[in-house]
């Protein structure tokens, strides 16, 4: 009981306090937080995902600059009724590569966590320039934009650079190359395409997005991005129900 | 500092605090509040024995009553196959035209399909199955890659276009845009296009265009216009216009040759619930 006597000090110097309280906060922090670094289990064991292209990186940030997070999620619950109408529940390691992660709180529009080959790009080009003209009752507003705007990527190989120092393993060839990749993934004759793929794997989609051959627009970079939602991950080789893929 | 003194007005102690002569009651803080408080952290301590709670170094601990989100959901999902029940097994074994001639298995697979081509299919298709420009109708009799039970099937399985190994694939050139032919020779072709649809198109250009027609399109469309569903090659000379009827709408389709990307669904949904949307189509949509 004696030391309970000593609230008093706190209590009447406001720096110790506060030194007081940040060490209960950080203690908390601590327990809750640092285990998902060190834990193993974190983060399931899958085959299949890599980091994002830079043409997906690209349209990754057109996607948080134009707030998409705000009425879509990226996250499919374990519930019955979210795998039945979205497909398998989202794991850690789909979203292990994003800084940051677009998990989302809100539904206004449908979750896009396994968007990607849903629709064909002449749909997801059609329905972002109108999107009532495909989904008559739909609420989204119109991002007719960015079919008309020249895709900024002048920082692109910086951006790989930023990602690779915060923990995605680009390594110093996909970072050298990031330009020619970008321009590569949006034009299916383009020379480097066998080297992005070399880079990025085989199975790459590599075409025209936006239907316009001209240029790479940030239509392209966006539809890029959203074609490959939830695709990555091999759920032939994982084991959803092994005692280590349980949570 | 402290002087604790007991308040002769009420019999409780003071805190010992004075403040220019006004003393603090130091009431005991409320029964009901002190049992809740205590009833808390007792329930904190029996959930961390019972659920998962405490990380350690190389795990955490898993709880006495073994909870895991992840296996609910997958006993969720087989206790929903069970109630879903007799209809549904049925469904794995039973060719497509077995599930047509049972009235009951027919009418499951219906329901079944309806709910999933609305979620699925009818973003595109529409939510009536009515199409819209580049979305193909599927009220009517006319199809592309065939409308037998099968080639619904593997319409579906596969995608059309869909960059997947085995997608149904053909494509149209683009006659203008990579100039194969001049602008002079598609206007000819667009009236040849209005003639085989039975419509009043300019007679001189049409008798132009007839060989050019033989030469470039017939491969596919064949040499009378009924076009050919192995290789997804419309029909000319019916009513059914994918891109559209007029004749700046023929001629653009000409020009670019464009062909529309239907997804692979093999892989996104499970072969019992593709063969119900197969008997959907089929039957909704004036299937041969």
């Amino acid at each position: 009981m004696s030391l309970w006597k000593h609230h008093g000090k706190f209590e009447r110097h406001s720096l110790v306090l506060l030194i007081g309280i940040l060490v209960v906060v950080a203690i908390g922090g601590l327990v809750e937080i640092s285990p998902l670094f060190y834990l193993e289990s974190t983060v399931e064991k899958v085959q299949g995902v890599r980091p994002y292209t830079p043409l997906e990186l690209r349209g990754r940030d057109i996607y948080l600059r134009e707030g998409c997070y705000v009425c879509h999620s990226q996250m499919i619950r374990p519930l019955r009724d979210e795998v039945e109408r979205y497909g398998h529940y989202s794991l850690a390691a789909e979203s292990m590569y994003d800084h940051p992660f677009q998990w989302g709180s809100k539904r206004t529009g449908p979750d896009l966590a396994r968007v990607g080959g849903k629709y064909s790009d002449e749909w997801h080009k059609a329905h972002l320039i109108d999107p009532r003209a495909v989904v008559p009752e739909s609420v989204m507003p119109p991002y007719a934009f960015l079919a008309k705007t020249d895709l900024d990527y002048h920082d692109i190989q910086q951006k790989l650079a930023a990602m690779k120092k915060v923990g995605v393993p680009y390594t110093a060839e996909q970072i050298e190359n990031a330009e020619a990749d970008l321009l590569a993934q949006a034009d299916p004759f383009d020379s480097n395409g066998p080297k992005l793929k070399q880079r990025y794997g085989a199975k790459i989609a590599q075409r025209d997005f936006d239907g316009d051959p001209e240029r790479v627009t940030e239509m392209d970079a966006l539809v890029a991005y959203l074609q490959m939602l939830g695709t990555l991950v091999d759920f032939k080789t994982y084991k959803a129900e092994a005692p280590e893929n349980l949570r | 500092m402290s002087d604790r003194k007991i308040d002769e007005h009420t019999g409780v102690e003071t805190t010992g605090h004075e403040w220019d002569g006004i003393r603090e009651l130091d009431n005991p803080l409320p029964r009901w509040w002190l049992w809740v408080m205590w009833a808390s952290v007792a329930f904190c301590v029996v959930y961390w024995i019972l659920m998962p709670a405490w990380p350690g170094i190389n795990g955490y601990t898993k709880g006495l009553l073994g909870k895991s989100d992840r296996a609910e959901v997958a006993q969720d999902l087989t206790e929903f196959k069970q109630i879903r029940g007799k209809e549904a097994a049925k469904l794995t074994n039973a060719s497509l035209e077995q599930i047509e001639a049972d009235p009951q298995l027919q009418a499951y697979a219906l329901a079944l399909g309806a709910s999933v081509f609305g979620d699925n299919c009818a973003t595109c298709h529409g939510t009536g199955g009515a199409g819209s420009k580049g979305y193909p109708n599927l009220r009517d009799d006319v199809w592309l890659w065939g409308g037998s039970l099968e080639d619904i099937h593997h319409t579906i399985e596969v995608g059309v276009r869909s960059g997947e190994d085995g997608a149904r694939l053909s494509q149209m050139p683009a006659f203008g845009r990579d100039q194969m032919l001049q602008p002079a020779q598609i206007d000819d072709l667009t009236e040849y296009v209005v003639h085989l649809s039975r419509r009043k198109a300019d007679a001189a250009a049409v008798a132009r265009a007839s060989t050019l027609y033989q030469e470039q399109c017939a491969a596919c469309h064949a040499p009378d216009g009924t076009g050919a569903q192995a290789m997804g090659a419309p029909n000319l000379t019916d009513a059914e216009w994918l891109y559209g009827s007029d004749r700046e709408d023929i001629k653009a389709q000409i020009w670019n040759g464009r062909g529309g990307v239907m997804p692979t669904w093999g892989k996104r949904l499970d072969p019992e619930t593709i063969k119900a949307l197969t008997v959907y189509v089929h039957a909704n949509a004036g299937g041969q």
